[in-house]
Parts: C-alpha cells; sequence; structure tokens
C-alpha cells in the first residue's frame, strides 16, 4: 500500500515507505531521491532531554504541508515531495518527521528537501513539549504567516546556500 | 453568536481547555474573540504580539470577521520538525 503525500500521525514514521511511495511515481524521469529524517535528540539548551510530546492542529497542518508542496514544486519544476510529521510522545531517537524529494537532479532534490523542512518550521501549526532534566517547557519558535512573501524568500535563500 | 475556540499547546495549558465554546458579540472578529478570551483568562496577554489566528483550519488575521459557528484557533509559535 502506498503512502499518503502528507500526513500527520500518531503512528512511528516509515521513511522506507514515504521514499517508496514517492519514487514510484517517477515514472523514470527521476534522477534523485532525498530523503530528510527528523530525530528526537538527547541534548538541547545543554540539557539533558528525556522525551518530547508533539502536538499539531491537524487539519490547518495539513493544508499547511499541501501548501509547502505546491510551493516547492513551483520553485523547483519537476520536483515530486511527501512530507510526515509524528504526533503524541516521542522517545529519544525515534523520527519526528520525514521528507522525501524526488526530481531529475541531485541539486533540485536537496534544495527542495532543505527548503520543505524550512517551511515547516516556519508555517506549520506544530509544537513541541520537552521533557528535559528538572522540567517540562513548550518550545516555541517561528511566528510567520504563510503568506509572508520574506519569510518564504528566506526558506528558499537557505535551501540554495 | 456561538463560536468554537481552539487553542494550542501554552495557550492550552493557561486557559485549561483546548477548545471553548463562546458567546461573542456580532459582528465579531478573530481580534474581538481574543479580547473576550483575555478578559477571561488575563495570562495570555503575553502572546498578544507573538500567536497566530486561524478561522475554520485557515489561516487568517486578527481584523477578519468571524460568523455564527466560525472555529477560531488562536496558535503560539510554531516548533514542528
Amino acid at each position: 500500500m502506498s503512502s499518503p503525500l502528507v500526513a500527520i500521525t500518531g503512528q512511528p514514521l516509515d521513511a522506507a515507505a514515504l521514499v517508496a511511495g514517492v519514487a514510484s511515481a517517477g515514472a523514470g524521469s527521476d534522477g534523485a531521491v532525498t530523503a530528510f529524517v527528523g530525530l528526537v535528540r538527547n541534548r538541547n539548551l545543554d540539557r539533558r532531554v528525556y522525551f518530547l510530546e508533539y502536538e499539531a492542529y491537524e487539519l490547518l497542518a495539513l493544508r499547511v504541508l499541501q501548501q509547502i508542496i505546491a510551493e516547492t514544486a513551483q520553485a523547483w519544476p519537476g520536483t515530486r515531495l511527501g512530507v510526515h510529521h509524528r504526533t503524541g510522545r516521542l522517545e529519544i531517537g525515534e523520527a519526528s518527521v520525514v521528507i522525501v524529494t524526488a526530481s531529475p537532479h541531485r541539486a533540485d532534490a536537496f534544495a527542495a528537501c532543505r527548503y520543505a523542512i524550512e517551511r515547516v518550521k516556519q508555517i506549520a501549526p506544530i509544537w513541541k513539549r520537552e521533557h528535559f532534566e528538572g522540567g517540562e517547557v513548550w518550545l516555541e519558535g517561528a511566528a510567520v504567516h504563510p503568506d509572508d512573501e520574506e519569510a518564504r524568500q528566506r526558506a528558499h535563500r537557505t535551501a540554495c546556500a | 453568536m456561538r463560536v468554537t475556540v481552539r487553542l494550542f499547546a501554552r495557550l492550552r495549558d493557561l486557559t485549561g481547555a483546548g477548545e471553548l465554546v463562546r458567546d461573542v458579540a456580532s459582528p465579531a472578529t478573530a481580534a474581538s474573540v481574543w479580547a473576550a478570551l483575555v478578559l477571561e483568562h488575563p495570562a495570555l496577554t503575553e502572546y498578544e504580539r507573538s500567536m497566530s489566528v486561524a478561522v475554520n483550519a485557515n489561516y487568517s488575521r486578527m481584523h477578519a470577521p468571524v460568523h455564527e459557528g466560525d472555529e477560531v484557533a488562536f496558535l503560539p509559535p510554531v516548533s514542528g520538525g
């Protein structure tokens, strides 16, 4: 069974399945597939992390992931991608996000992958609560409107750096 | 008129609820829904400048009109990935 291109799920992420799902739509035109897998790390801000808890505004998050896919396909024509994000309690070493891109050329596949994760971190309505040695805290990063063109260009520049 | 308010992450912790149903005066905007919520939960004030808003699961703006039955979500800065 093939993976949907976007998913917000409480189940463990299957990077290989998403790679297979994105790659299978290539019909021979792809020269490269890249996968980014974000992992839960055991240290952050110089403190020991026990586990993370992710929460999403699921319906909006799915729409935002679709928007990120559309933006990426527009910026790198011929590139296809899939984005899966996990929610719930994640242990150290587990995958929180998987992004797979496929393209005729490796430069586009890498850049599209980097762009997509930068955009996820800017605009996807997803939050993580860090449970660390001595307490717990909601981490708060970006507050960017999806239509903010300056922020979108910043992600694009990072992807092409 | 009645609206459903959704709150996430620390906003949910500060109010003790992820979903609230509230009566607000018509005509309403996302800003007027937020103002009513802050009266109820003054601790939310610290998010005045950093939160985002969505109406019916689409990113919106604080001046956007809100109608009977709408779902208005207030989002603290995101930290996915």
